[in-house]
């Protein structure tokens, strides 16, 4: 079944590329039921998923190189970790086929490059063989450059070719990391599973927790590596931002979970206090900058570094709570960020414009936008009862006992946050009307559907979050319980995350 | 006197002489049928390779041995060959009124290749390279009448007897110092006595030799121009082909010959690899022509290939057959959707390809996946190219040499990309679509099923690579 939500986008990739052109209609059905049919296949994954036992499940494995000088195998599997990711990165392209229902530039090519992309997230976030990772994590790079490059804003070439230059040479340190694994392990094996129970030398694990720190951190993104970002989204046309903040950056995060605390978490250990500055600088640095941006999706790029910088918060604290932090982190992000590009996305096409000065009191003429944005807004600063709430406060409970300078130094740019977020709300929805939008329309028909079920599950976890918590905690537990690391102050007394968040 | 090892040679110049004859008999206006003979005449040779490659032997006094490495050449070199006539034919009809003469001088400079291969010998693989050579110095300036291919063809055979005259005193120096011009006996005398400066000075100059061919740097100077000027057939030629038989002639005389010298090259081809991928790369991004960028290219991809043979070990060697293998076919495949551009489009300025994908779609897209192929990204066969031959490097311990040559590759990324963002991303530069191609399209569909195929099936090709290269490691 893992195999089938993975590929399936690509078989509709291939049927849509035998379809006319001219026949719109068809593409985006095409697009719309391969897309979907995988989405209902990964929310049946999720609920069929048993959280009470640890490891992989659903497991599919089958040689594919098996030579003396070097075996991979096709070797993908679910745990608590990555089931999330699969489940978002299916609804998140659903969400974007249908934000893109009216797309009129080359809608074949569009479509297309949309479900290739999904095959390549999707296929990273269940490899469980190191080497069917990689080759995932190249796979993505070109339908995003194309997608970007093509659709994009003025600026899209230079944005594009930056995004691909930046990815690739993470990502060539990142091979020398696996290499690395691949040598060290005894029989060299790719296996991830295989390769989180090795021991290896210290002097070893931390140089090469740093080849995969860049790589990783330059998906992220964290602070120094963050540059390429705010022109890619900037430039992105509207879905296609959706999926880069929502499941692309995300990568970046599970890598960071699956390979550096998973397999060599006492590399994470001795770079803790560099990952937490940079964490940090990344918090509050996102955070300022999005103050001061005068473009309503620039602003939400920034946010995406600022929120970013918790998931590698929770990553340096390690424990097994900041950890579990980290992962419904990139769960809920990709949610919140996803439906805030969406709404960005929405009012542009009808205002023709993101700068927030040219708005106010819009509200008047888009009562729904305006409420959704709110919504959204508020879930982004993690107002209780959103599901950005659980994920942060989850992530600074777990990391105050180990880094508590920092924790509250992150905690701080909430207020940050909640500043940008009201601010803009203000000056865009609310204050005087601005007579020139007298003509402007409120969100209707089909483009109402993703917002509405981005909005659905953003209250459902910050009502219910052990829908989400149960899973993520089942995946997370095992890595701190292998790693002896796991700290035993305030992790003893709330003996899980789930534990503390399930309701009476 | 073993002539049965010879039958795939002996095929091959019986099929030039056939083109030759043929072309005195056939009328100047249908002359087109003699490239698709030469084309397909070479699936003789190429049978006859694999059957003379179960009983392996040397043969003429040791001068000429047949084991799975010069199978492994010869069969790249007949494709290659093969898939260059097919995309020629239409070239040379537009712009030589000599195309019997074009398919023949082809077929024996595919002769001098697969007699390099083939050469256990000093003098034997000296002639070889000089048949290739000397062919290819005529067909560089095939194009009478045309002052760029005039000048890269008296560059290259100016540059190129340089070269050969270099080779030839490291030979004469080797066999100064050790008495004999058959590798086993040079491997056998070096071994048992300490490394003289003679032979080491003569080694020095036979890598400058051969470096010439596979373009390494300092000894590229030509590349640009000959692979701009000369008729784009000959460059996809030169590039593959002749690039592929130097790395041959470097295995055998150095990797085995000149085996017992192995403490001097490590070093030596460490410099080379890290010069070559980083000048060519470097060069390449700045390219408005795209023969020109393809050269520099070819450049850059020698450098990776070179990092194979500063770690020299079974393994890495193995993986540089591979890396060669997918070269070979992804860079022919290039070359093809080059071939067919230039002759619709009328120029191979980079700025003519401007939405290109809107004029043709189906090439524009075959190119689009050699690119990425060369670029090194999955599934195509590039990916696992690079990868299998980083990996092995990696695993004879030249960290270092691994990491500058996965940078070097995230850098070229820029440029392979700089073709596919003119295609798809620019606006159309002109407003009617290209007639389809002929015989580039067959050769154009093999080359990407090619790419595809050992993408995603490489383990048989891996099998293959690691098999020819146990040939140069006897136990």
């Amino acid at each position: 079944m893992l195999s089938l939500i993975i590929f399936l986008p690509l078989l509709g990739a291939i049927v849509i590329g035998l379809t006319p052109a001219n026949r719109v209609a068809l593409i985006r059905g095409f697009a719309l039921v391969f897309s979907g049919v995988a989405l209902v296949l990964s929310v049946v994954l999720y609920f069929s998923f048993n959280y009470h036992q640890t490891g992989l499940q659903f497991v599919e494995k089958a040689t594919w190189v098996s030579l003396p000088s070097i075996g991979v195998n096709y070797f993908v599997g679910v745990d608590g970790l990555n089931l999330p990711m699969v489940l978002l990165t299916t609804l998140l392209t659903v969400m974007a086929v249908l934000a893109s229902w009216r797309m009129e530039v080359r809608p074949k090519a569009y479509f297309l490059l949309l479900l290739l992309l999904e095959t390549g997230v999707s296929g990273v976030f269940a490899s469980m063989d190191f080497f069917l990772f990689f080759l995932f994590w190249e796979v993505e790079l070109i339908p995003m450059y194309l997608l970007i490059g093509i659709w994009g804003g003025p600026r899209r070439e230079y944005a594009a070719i930056k995004f691909v230059i930046y990815t690739l040479a993470g990502s060539a340190l990142m091979l020398v990391g696996i290499m690395a694994l691949y040598f060290t392990s005894n029989p060299h094996t790719f296996d991830m599973t295989v390769l989180a129970h090795q021991k290896y030398p210290l002097s070893f694990v931390i140089w090469v927790t740093m080849l995969f720190f860049v790589g990783f951190a330059v998906k992220l993104p964290s602070f120094p590596f963050h540059t390429w970002l705010p022109d890619a989204h900037v430039q992105a046309p509207t879905a296609v931002s959706v999926l880069l903040a929502g499941v692309l950056l995300k990568m970046g995060g599970y890598g960071m979970l699956r390979v550096l605390v998973g397999i060599l978490p006492d590399g994470v250990h001795y770079w803790a206090p560099l990952f937490a500055v940079l964490a940090v600088i990344s918090v509050l640095y996102g955070a300022c900058i999005s103050m001061v941006q005068t473009d309503l999706k620039s602003m939400v790029a920034y946010s995406s570094v600022s929120h970013m910088g918790y998931v590698l918060l929770g990553v340096a604290a390690f424990s097994t709570i900041s950890l579990n932090g980290a992962a419904i982190q990139l769960f809920t992000h990709g949610t919140i960020t996803g439906l805030l590009f969406l709404l960005v996305g929405n009012l542009y096409d009808k205002a023709h414009t993101r700068t927030i000065s040219d708005f106010g009191g819009i509200a008047k003429k888009m009562p729904l936008l305006a409420t959704l944005f709110m919504m959204a807004g508020l879930a982004s600063l993690g107002l209780p009862g959103m599901s950005g709430f659980i994920a942060e406060f989850t992530t600074f409970i777990g990391a105050y006992p180990n880094l508590p300078a920092y924790t509250i130094l992150s905690a701080a740019a909430i207020v940050i946050t909640a500043g940008y977020i009201l601010w803009m709300m203000r000056r865009v929805f609310f204050g005087t009307f601005n007579e020139k939008w007298e003509h402007l329309v409120d969100a209707r028909g089909i483009e109402i559907v993703p917002l509405a079920t981005l909005m659905g599950i953003i209250v459902l976890v910050g009502v219910y979050p052990s829908i989400l918590t149960n899973v993520i905690n089942s995946g997370v537990a095992p890595l701190t319980s292998q790693a002896h690391l796991a700290t035993p102050n305030l992790a003893s007394s709330l003996a899980s995350v789930s534990g503390f968040w399930r309701l009476p | 006197m073993n002539f049965y090892l010879l039958l795939p040679e002996i095929a091959l110049t019986i099929l030039a002489l056939v083109v030759i004859v043929a072309d005195l008999l056939t009328s100047d206006k249908s002359k087109s049928w003699l490239g698709y003979l030469a084309a397909i005449g070479l699936v003789v040779p190429a049978i006859l390779v694999v059957v003379v490659g179960q009983s392996p032997g040397v043969a003429f006094t040791q001068t000429f041995v047949v084991d799975p490495l010069s199978g492994f050449f010869q069969l790249i070199f007949l494709f290659t060959a093969a898939l260059v006539l097919l995309s020629s034919v239409d070239f040379v009809h537009r712009r030589s009124r000599y195309p019997g003469e074009f398919f023949a001088t082809l077929l024996f400079a595919t002769l001098g290749a697969m007699f390099l291969a083939s050469g256990n010998e000093l003098i034997t693989i000296y002639v070889a390279l000089e048949l290739m050579s000397i062919s290819q110095y005529i067909l560089a300036g095939f194009i009478k009448g045309d002052k760029q291919s005039a000048e890269a063809g008296m560059k290259y055979l100016l540059l190129g007897a340089l070269a050969s005259a270099v080779l030839l005193y490291g030979i004469a120096l080797v066999y100064a110092a050790t008495g004999t011009t058959t590798l086993a006996g040079i491997r056998a005398v070096l071994a048992s006595s300490p490394p003289t400066a003679l032979a080491v000075a003569g080694m020095v100059l036979i890598v400058a030799g051969f470096g010439f061919k596979i373009s390494a740097v300092p000894f590229q100077m030509w590349v640009p121009d000959v692979y701009q000027g000369a008729p784009t057939p000959v460059t996809a030629f030169l590039s593959v082909v002749s690039k592929a038989a130097g790395f041959v002639a470097i295995l055998r005389v150095v990797g085995f010959g000149l085996e017992p010298l192995g403490a001097v090259w490590p070093v030596l081809f460490a410099i080379l690899a890290v010069l070559t991928m980083t000048v060519g790369n470097l060069m390449a991004l700045r390219q408005t022509n795209i023969k020109r960028l393809m050269g520099y290219s070819s450049i850059g991809q020698a450098g990776y290939a070179l990092t194979a043979l500063a770690a020299f070990t079974q393994s890495t060697t193995s993986a540089l057959l591979f890396f060669l293998l997918a070269y070979a076919v992804t860079n022919v495949g290039t070359f093809i959707a080059i071939i067919y551009f230039g002759n619709r489009l009328g120029s191979d300025d980079l700025s003519a390809y401007d939405g290109l994908s809107r004029r043709a779609p189906v090439a524009a897209f075959a190119l689009t996946i050699c690119l990425l192929s060369l670029v090194g990204m999955p599934p195509m066969v590039g990916f696992w190219s690079k990868v299998y031959l980083f990996l092995s490097v990696y695993n004879a311990g030249m960290v270092g040499l691994v990491v500058v040559g996965l940078l070097n590759s995230a850098l070229a990324a820029f440029y392979y990309l700089k073709i596919v963002h003119a295609m798809y991303l620019k606006p159309v530069a002109g407003d009617k679509s290209l007639a389809p191609p002929r015989a580039e399209a067959f050769a154009l569909l093999i080359a990407v099923a090619g790419v595809f195929l050992a993408g995603l099936i490489p383990g048989p090709f891996i099998q293959a690579a690691t098999a020819a290269a146990q040939a140069l490691f006897p136990s």
